[in-house]
């Protein structure tokens, strides 16, 4: 929050100051530096960052202040004073005093800079070239020489230090330890020696390492990817959202030539404040991998695909998807209109409810919850930040939605907020959040959940989409949250899903969370589509139009966006049999067997909407101008028409105009809670637990190994009983394994649930779902 | 003429002033009997009304700091030490703690007492090994003997004290700097406010006082505020610790009252060295504007030293006489700086960085007459810009010198280098080479 709304809702004394001659009235606590940009009178600085702890280290943003009649002897930092009533303040633009205090930094921080702007990468958009030039000396009296140093330095595979460039400002070391809660860097030596650097043992392995490169006001940190690509006045910027996770950041694009060359996070105090997560920030590279799909596919008699032209292939799709009967499955990387254009194409061109966006392991019980208690609603960060208790439940902020982290972790610094997680082990995100562990195996979450208490209506329980594996865990949340009064939220792991939910791409509920089931609902959407009759009865989920398509009961897939391995390891033979019409950006395990390919717009070259968990609609426009891929929902829509039944959705403009126009349905279904059910191991048994870690083998950041390079090493977590009863030591390896296959990784003994054994979900190189073929049960663990 | 008083340096001249033997013979432990009898606001009370003021250069009144703690908040409060004697010239408090380290652990326990502190600590500079290991010696003897740790004399007050050795920082004697370098950090100053007495040591309630300061209180206990007082003058009340060095026949301290004049130390200190002319001195250390002959007569306390435009600071009486040349030694200073620049501010660490360069180049003849106006407007640029007061130290040598040396700097110049024999300004220099 700002600090204006935290005034507004706390009633904060308001102050009133003079700063050159203009009177403003800001809220107590605000510094100078700040009521000054209230003003527009912008007060050179360095070290100052509003979401940073002041440190008054630079010293640029001198001026002079007095208080009541009685003036300071010297001329202070603006950005550590907070206003004081009677306070008047002379910035450079009416004291010579500060004009001339801050001229001599200028001209000091310039003496061992090298001035090298001509090949920096921050040449054109610094602040310490363009602060030079307002207000700094034109000629510099210095002709000493300089302190040098080697460089670059990698500070860690993506960050690159340039210790002559650096002014020492302090900003990448505080938002280290300040917002990341990774105290990686810091500052050695002493004097014009002082420099950046990192611990001998702890490389800079921070999710967020991103953000100390794009608010160093130097050229100091570079990002490995993006040194000596452009200039920043060669690159067109558009405003753009995050498709990688459901935090929902708002972005920036950077492209020259029809390629992007880097991502910027956004500005948005309400959601991702000024930061976003190194996955978000540098993994791009993806769009531009060589198995890109640039031509529609047929596949022919021979068996192979075919490039075939935009008629041809739709026409083929159509005659199949016609001829069968077909079920839709999209995964949770589609936007919200593209959402919407398969929920429509769903239920009017393939008349079922047989659709899910949930490319992952799912329940009825998730199912029946998101229709009951998610699907339009409105849980915020503000919420998170007034919380006096977050409990987390199936869900690892830090891994599966960082930016969640950021605002969990302001709080517990700033406030000690109580955080309670239930996890078979205390995750680093989890120990830096101070989180209260109840440590839980896989599969006993329901009656964890059942111990907490002292929960209050500002409490927030914050359910992963992993709590749906565990059966009735969702059930007892929700009984904890009306219990107690708790806000009750849902947080996906991929920035789609939330959005396809209120598209109705889900068995459930038709767009706008109308369940299928009552007539009503579908009578208010057939007026909207002018069409006669929905399917009413509830459709198929995810597993079970795998499990159809194997049996023969659904004979056609439309497939977008998925990845058969997220599910089941079992998928192959059903799909093999049936007709399958793939949209997809890149060749894939699905693309080897279907019938028609067609190629879609990845992100940046379409427009479109994230919604992301709190349901805030995160619109985007087409970076890429220059591409001439189509958008999903323009493909499904030229689909419908040639099968002879319209969506019409032309574009991506007239997708989420429809969509806006249906509104929400009121009336929610019930919860039907699940009884839990419990699990155990015994012997050389263990329970199986896992999460995906934020940087693995996701496809959506291959090709970007300077981001690869940061991942967090694959270790399997057990207890130290079970390392005694294997005979092994930390690092050691052991094997994981059920009947479907093994994984070996090295050991990490930690206080983890007795019962339980840990890996990560999709690592290279553990890869759960595809090598065990299940992600929870009892495995077997023995020393390798 | 004034009159020494030593009170502190009375017994250095016995063989074992620096045993609890020693310390006790010569009336030593008395002063927290009666202290720990006191009301402790009763003790703050009486170091205010002695009107002691810090002995580390700044010269903030004793009592009001420790008045300045808040009681009955429920929260541990810390006093502490600042042994980093570190200021070129300053050498008042390890000798006084070589001799004498018993009567500073008494006013510890007497201070700890009176901000309800049950624990304190020593910060005391990683060089001086020997004064480590007495002070650590006095330490142990007063635990053995029962004046720190439990139920100290029975009073049921509680003290746990403990000496960090510190890894050789100037700045790590800024009060700030030194609390986070006692927390385990780096040693940088930090942000005020909060200040120490609010959130100082670990965040809490926290007492930063000079050596000298906290050893001048057992003193006062003893002998009472009047006795005290009748010392010094009107607002530089009791006796301190000078130390001269450099070019005068015998250096070393000389505990006065407040208020004695150069004139008087030299005298005390045998005159100058050969009997040279005096050039210039420091009154408090280098990092105070320099003084010249014309100051022989300045009162040395806290008000007389400010209002001839210098500061009392640390009251360390560098001695230089007319075989100095007075650029040489302002280099020298500068390059102390420079090196002992923390780097956390701009100005400071830049601006020393600079000024080394220019010094250099004055020195060996290199410039012209504009380059001094640039090195003042230079340290104009750096003094009352930077974080912490390091830097202001950095450019009193300069400014003061250039004030009353300016022709020494241009003959510099004119002369394409530095027009002093620098073997005469040796010790070792004979009275003939000496003479100039």
């Amino acid at each position: 929050m700002s600090t204006q709304e935290i005034a507004a809702e706390t009633q904060v004394e308001m102050i009133t100051v003079m700063i050159d001659g203009f009177e403003v009235t800001v809220p107590k606590g605000t510094l100078v530096i700040r009521a000054a940009e209230k003003l527009g009178i912008q007060i050179p600085r360095f070290c100052d960052h509003p979401l940073l702890d002041p440190v008054g280290a630079c010293r640029q943003c001198l001026v002079e202040i007095e208080i009541n009649g009685r003036k300071f002897p010297k001329p202070q930092a603006s950005c550590t004073i907070p206003v004081e009533p009677g306070m008047i303040v002379n910035t450079q633009l009416t004291s010579p005093v500060a004009d001339k205090a801050q001229q001599g930094i200028m001209e000091l921080l310039l003496i061992n800079h090298p001035l090298d702007c001509p090949v920096c990468d921050k040449g054109g958009e610094c602040p310490l070239q363009n602060q030079a030039m307002s207000n700094g000396r034109e000629e510099s009296r210095f002709e000493g020489y300089k302190r040098t140093f080697e460089k670059p330095i990698n500070i860690s595979s993506q960050v690159l230090l340039d210790r002559e460039r650096c002014i020492l400002c302090a900003r990448c070391t505080r938002f280290s330890e300040q917002i990341a809660g990774d105290p990686f860097i810091t500052l050695n030596e002493r004097g014009a020696l002082q420099q950046v650097g990192i611990y001998e043992k702890d490389p800079f392995e921070s999710y967020f390492s991103g953000n100390t490169v794009q608010i160093c006001p130097v050229g100091a940190l570079t990002g490995a990817s993006y040194r000596f690509r452009a200039r920043p006045f060669d690159l067109v910027s558009t405003p753009s959202a995050c498709e990688h996770c459901a935090s929902g950041c708002d972005m920036r694009t950077d492209v020259r030539r029809g390629k992007t060359l880097r991502r910027l996070a956004g500005d948005d105090a309400q959601v991702n404040e000024e930061w976003n997560c190194d996955k978000g920030r540098w993994a791009f590279k993806y769009v531009t991998q060589k198995d890109r799909i640039t031509t529609p596919l047929v596949r022919g008699e021979d068996g192979e695909l075919h490039e075939a032209s935009w008629p041809e292939a739709l026409h083929a799709a159509a005659t199949g998807l016609e001829a069968n009967r077909a079920a839709v499955l999209v995964g949770g990387r589609a936007t919200l209109e593209d959402a919407y254009g398969y929920s429509k194409f769903a239920r009017i061109a393939l008349r079922t409810n047989d659709i899910d966006f949930r490319a992952r392991l799912t329940s009825d019980e998730e199912r029946n919850f998101l229709a009951s208690h998610v699907v339009g609603t409105n849980v915020h960060y503000k919420d998170l930040d007034r919380a006096d208790h977050v409990v987390l439940l199936g869900f690892e902020a830090e891994e599966e939605s960082p930016i969640v982290f950021l605002r969990l972790y302001k709080q517990v610094r700033k406030r000690a907020m109580k955080v309670t997680a239930v996890a078979p082990f205390a995750s680093r995100g989890n120990k830096k959040l101070n989180a209260e562990l109840i440590a839980t195996a896989a599969g006993n979450e329901a009656s964890a959940i059942g111990k907490i208490s002292g929960l209050t209506s500002k409490s927030v329980i914050l359910i992963g989409e992993r709590l749906s594996e565990s059966t009735g865990a969702i059930s007892a949340a929700v009984a904890l949250s009306q219990s107690s009064g708790a806000k009750l939220a849902w947080i996906p792991r991929r920035a789609g899903e939330r959005g396809a939910l209120e598209a109705g791409a889900i068995g459930n509920l038709l767009p706008g969370g109308r369940p299928v089931t009552e007539t009503a609902a579908r009578v208010d959407l057939q007026a909207a589509w002018g069409v006669e009759g929905l399917p009413s009865s509830v459709g198929r989920d995810t597993e079970a139009i795998l499990k159809d398509l194997h049996d023969g009961n659904i004979e056609a897939l439309l497939i977008g966006g998925v990845d058969p391995l997220d599910i089941s390891a079992h998928h192959h033979d059903g799909l093999k049999k049936a007709f399958v019409v793939s949209l997809e950006i890149r060749h894939s395990a699905i693309t080897e067997i279907a019938n028609v390919v067609l190629p879609v717009a990845a992100v940046v070259e379409k427009s479109g909407t994230f919604v992301n968990w709190e349901g805030r609609p995160r619109s985007f426009e087409t970076a890429i101008e220059e591409s001439l891929t189509r958008s999903d929902v323009r493909i499904l829509s030229m689909l419908a028409d040639e099968m002879g039944t319209p969506i019409n959705l032309p574009t991506v403009t007239a997708a989420r105009e429809e969509f806006n126009s249906l509104g929400n349905w009121e009336a929610r279904s019930s919860f039907t809670p699940v009884s839990p059910t419990s699990v155990s191991a015994s012997g050389n048994q263990a329970l199986l637990s896992s999460w995906r870690l934020l940087l693995d083998a996701g496809s959506l950041q291959d090709g970007e190994n300077n981001l690869a390079g940061t991942v967090h090493p694959s270790v399997a977590v057990i207890s130290e009983n079970r390392a005694n009863s294997l005979g092994v030591k930390n690092g050691d390896l052991i094997t994981v394994s059920t009947s479907h296959g093994s994984i070996t990784l090295p050991c990490e003994i930690n206080a983890i649930e007795e019962n339980s054994v840990w890996i990560p979900r999709n690592s290279v190189d553990s890869k759960v779902i595809a090598t065990l073929g299940v992600a929870s049960g009892p495995v077997s663990v023995v020393k390798a | 003429m004034t009159k020494l008083t030593p009170v502190l340096s009375a017994f250095w001249d016995q063989k074992d002033s620096f045993t609890i033997e020693g310390y006790k013979r010569n009336g030593g432990y008395k002063a927290i009997e009666k202290a720990l009898s006191m009301a402790p606001d009763d003790v703050i009370q009486t170091v205010k009304d002695s009107g002691l003021r810090g002995r580390g250069g700044a010269g903030f009144p004793t009592g009001m700091k420790w008045g300045f703690i808040p009681q009955g908040d429920n929260k541990e409060h810390y006093f502490v030490v600042n042994a980093d004697e570190s200021e070129p010239g300053t050498c008042k408090d390890m000798p006084m703690l070589l001799a004498n380290p018993h009567v500073l652990v008494e006013g510890i326990i007497i201070g700890s007492y009176a901000i309800r502190a049950n624990h304190a600590f020593i910060y005391i500079r990683g060089e001086v090994t020997h004064i480590i290991r007495r002070v650590q010696q006095a330490i142990e003897d007063a635990y053995k003997a029962g004046y720190l740790g439990k139920n100290i004399l029975g009073k049921g007050f509680d003290l746990e004290l403990v000496l960090h050795v510190g890894a050789g920082a100037y700045i790590c004697g800024e009060e700030t700097a030194l609390l986070d370098s006692l927390e385990g950090f780096r040693g940088q100053p930090r942000l005020r406010p909060p200040f120490p007495a609010i959130a100082g040591l670990y965040a809490r309630p926290t007492v930063v006082n000079n050596v000298e300061s906290v050893a001048s209180v057992p003193a006062i206990i003893n002998n009472g505020v009047e006795w005290f007082s009748s010392m010094g003058t009107e607002k530089s009340k009791g006796f301190t610790l000078y130390s001269l060095s450099g070019h005068v026949k015998n250096p070393g301290q000389f505990e006065a009252p407040l208020g004695i004049t150069l004139r008087e130390l030299i005298s005390l200190a045998g005159g100058m060295r050969n009997g040279n002319k005096l050039k210039f001195w420091t009154p408090g250390g280098s990092s105070t504007p320099l003084f010249t002959a014309e100051h022989l007569d300045t009162p040395l306390d806290y008000e007389g030293v400010a209002a001839a435009g210098s500061m009392l600071g640390t009251k360390a009486l560098q001695i230089f006489d007319e075989t100095v040349c007075v650029v040489r030694a302002v280099l020298r200073w500068t390059e102390f700086y420079k090196h002992e620049s923390c780097g956390k501010c701009t100005p400071c660490r830049e601006g020393t960085w600079w000024l080394v360069q220019i010094l250099k180049d004055l020195e060996s003849g290199k410039g012209e007459a504009a380059d001094l106006d640039k090195l003042l407007d230079l340290c104009d640029n750096i003094a009352g810009r930077s974080f912490c007061a390091l830097a202001d130290g950095a450019a009193s040598p300069i400014i003061s010198s250039l004030k009353y040396f300016r022709e020494e700097y241009m003959e510099h110049l004119r002369n394409g280098g530095c027009p002093f024999d620098p073997t005469k300004s040796t010790l070792f220099a004979t009275a003939e080479a000496g003479a100039r």
